[in-house]
């Protein structure tokens, strides 16, 4: 809670950072939009559809990043011996992390997503059922674990490296960027790659083609289960980085 | 001048040194690119009639960009700046026999420079060797080249002195991050970093096309696919050169002003 005291402390750099984190989302909601009134359809999937997969992976990745960015800053955590002392205290390293900063700012995307998603669950012509319902909820949940499992990895690459691995980027933020498209229009191997490799498939494409009734094929809408085991070789690298873990000594 | 010249030497050979955070930065730019033209492909399999530029010329585009992002993205900041500005360093630089404004902008240009210059050959090399419509095609004509060149200098110049009102812009604030990154949304959204100009709709981008955003980035990549050529093409190297002008002029002023009312506190 403190953070979030803190953070309401600078009122106007609060709303501007959030109002920042809006338009960016809000400027890949208008490429969308551009170029969806050029192209009507884009691999079969109509305009609504698309909007429908973005506003989902958005709201992941916004509950994703709320909690687990702390992550994020984690290479400076270990630069400046600020890991060291949470070493040392009686409670699990990961949790202290993860509640070392709550970013309330990112509030903005999700508002983002939900407006999205007012628009598009009535535009997208789907017939609402309960399975429909929990498919959805299944993917936002879903995707949340898995980007949170990209977060993990990346702080956890900071044990060997101390620096923050700019290429882990095309997964998070890549993954959020990319994800606004079902993922089956980037061709079959960048398909497969997200589906066996950095399951964001897994939440995003194959749950979608259930949704959208192109496949009546029930294990589609449980494969976000399936992608949450991810979280598990992410908690395991991390396990191994914190056994590895010297510290830098400042 | 000379000053700044030498300036200029030692910020960009200061800043060749991060070598390996470079050539880390050039593999996530490639599949960032890459990514970017399969999305683009899928549009343009879906109807290639209603793609606005050819294919090629979208791909040269893509490649240019991520060879040159150090050049035209905004949030590309120079933090010292910023902090100088905030924890009342500037006073010190006032004290230089220089002038503050030139001064930041020659660091700018060096810091972006070298960046881009460590960056773009290999990105370059990898995307001339791609297959046909995928890579970076080969120059139109050689006056084309030239004028790419030309117009590529004008756009760099432009983006900086945009910059420079961002930083100016934390003498107001002192907080500069709302600022930032607002600045940074919309110019990455307006000149086309996110799609490029043509897919945007008709009239939005005849609005956009005369402003500063499109004389940056925008401009330089499309004269080099031959996309813009022509009575256009100089129409908007003009262009450029005119909001450069206007742009370094607000700058000026507006950092005196800020530099008037400035209260560095002691300690």
């Amino acid at each position: 809670m403190i953070h979030v005291k803190i953070q309401m402390q600078y009122k106007v750099s609060f709303f501007m950072t959030m109002a920042g984190q809006f338009l960016t989302s809000f400027s890949a909601f208008l490429s969308i939009l551009f170029l969806m009134s050029r192209f009507p359809q884009v691999e079969d999937f109509t305009y609504n559809e698309v909007l429908l997969c973005f506003a989902a992976v958005l709201m992941a990745f916004s509950i994703a990043e709320c909690f687990a960015r702390g992550f994020d800053t984690f290479s400076s955590m270990i630069g400046n011996g600020e890991f060291d002392r949470i070493m040392v205290r009686p409670r699990n390293e990961s949790f202290q992390v993860l509640a070392s900063r709550i970013e309330l700012t990112r509030v903005g995307r999700f508002i983002q997503a939900a407006v999205v998603f007012a628009y598009a669950i009535p535009a997208s012509g789907i017939k609402w059922s309960f399975g429909k319902i929990l498919t959805l909820f299944l993917m936002i949940a879903g995707g949340t674990v898995v980007f949170s499992g990209l977060f993990l990895v990346y702080a956890a690459l900071c044990f060997f490296t101390t620096e923050g691995l700019e290429f882990m980027n095309i997964f998070t933020d890549g993954g959020r960027e990319f994800g606004r498209f079902p993922l089956s229009i980037y061709g079959e191997e960048i398909l497969k790659f997200f589906t066996y490799v950095v399951p964001i498939a897994l939440f995003q494409y194959y749950p979608m083609l259930y949704l959208t009734g192109r496949s009546e094929n029930l294990l589609y809408m449980f494969l976000p289960v399936i992608g949450c085991l991810f979280i598990i070789p992410c908690y395991i690298l991390w396990r191994i980085g914190i056994r590895h873990y010297k510290s830098t000594g400042s | 001048m000379k000053k700044y010249i030498s300036f200029f030497r030692i910020r960009f050979i200061n800043s060749l040194q991060y070598r390996a955070a470079a050539y880390a930065g050039v593999a996530t730019q490639f599949a960032w690119g890459f990514m970017n033209i399969l999305a683009f492909r899928a549009f343009y399999r879906e109807n290639p009639h209603s793609f606005p530029m050819e294919f090629s010329q979208l791909a040269s585009y893509v490649w240019l960009q991520q060879a040159f992002l150090a050049l035209f993205m905004l949030w590309y900041y120079d933090n010292e700046i910023f902090a100088s500005i905030t924890g009342g360093n500037v006073a010190y630089e006032l004290a230089r026999p220089m002038d503050l404004y030139c001064m930041w902008f020659t660091k700018n240009l060096a810091v972006r420079l070298s960046r881009a210059f460590l960056r773009c050959m290999p990105i370059l090399l990898v995307a001339v060797l791609l297959p046909e419509p995928y890579g970076i095609s080969p120059p139109v004509s050689m006056f084309g080249f030239f004028m790419f060149i030309i117009s590529i200098i004008l756009a760099f110049f432009c983006l900086v002195a945009l910059s420079m009102l961002v930083y100016i812009s934390a003498f107001y604030t002192l907080s500069p991050w709302g600022v930032r990154i607002m600045a940074s949304v919309l110019t990455e959204f307006l000149t086309g970093a996110i799609i490029p100009l043509p897919f945007f709709p008709e009239k939005i981008m005849r609005i956009i096309s005369l402003t500063p955003f499109a004389s940056m980035q925008n401009l330089p990549f499309r004269i080099y696919s031959g996309n813009i050529a022509g009575k256009e093409m100089l129409y908007g190297i003009l262009l450029q050169v005119f909001w450069t002008a206007v742009l370094v002029l607000a700058g000026r002023l507006w950092i005196s002003k800020a530099l008037n009312r400035a209260v560095v506190q002691g300690g």
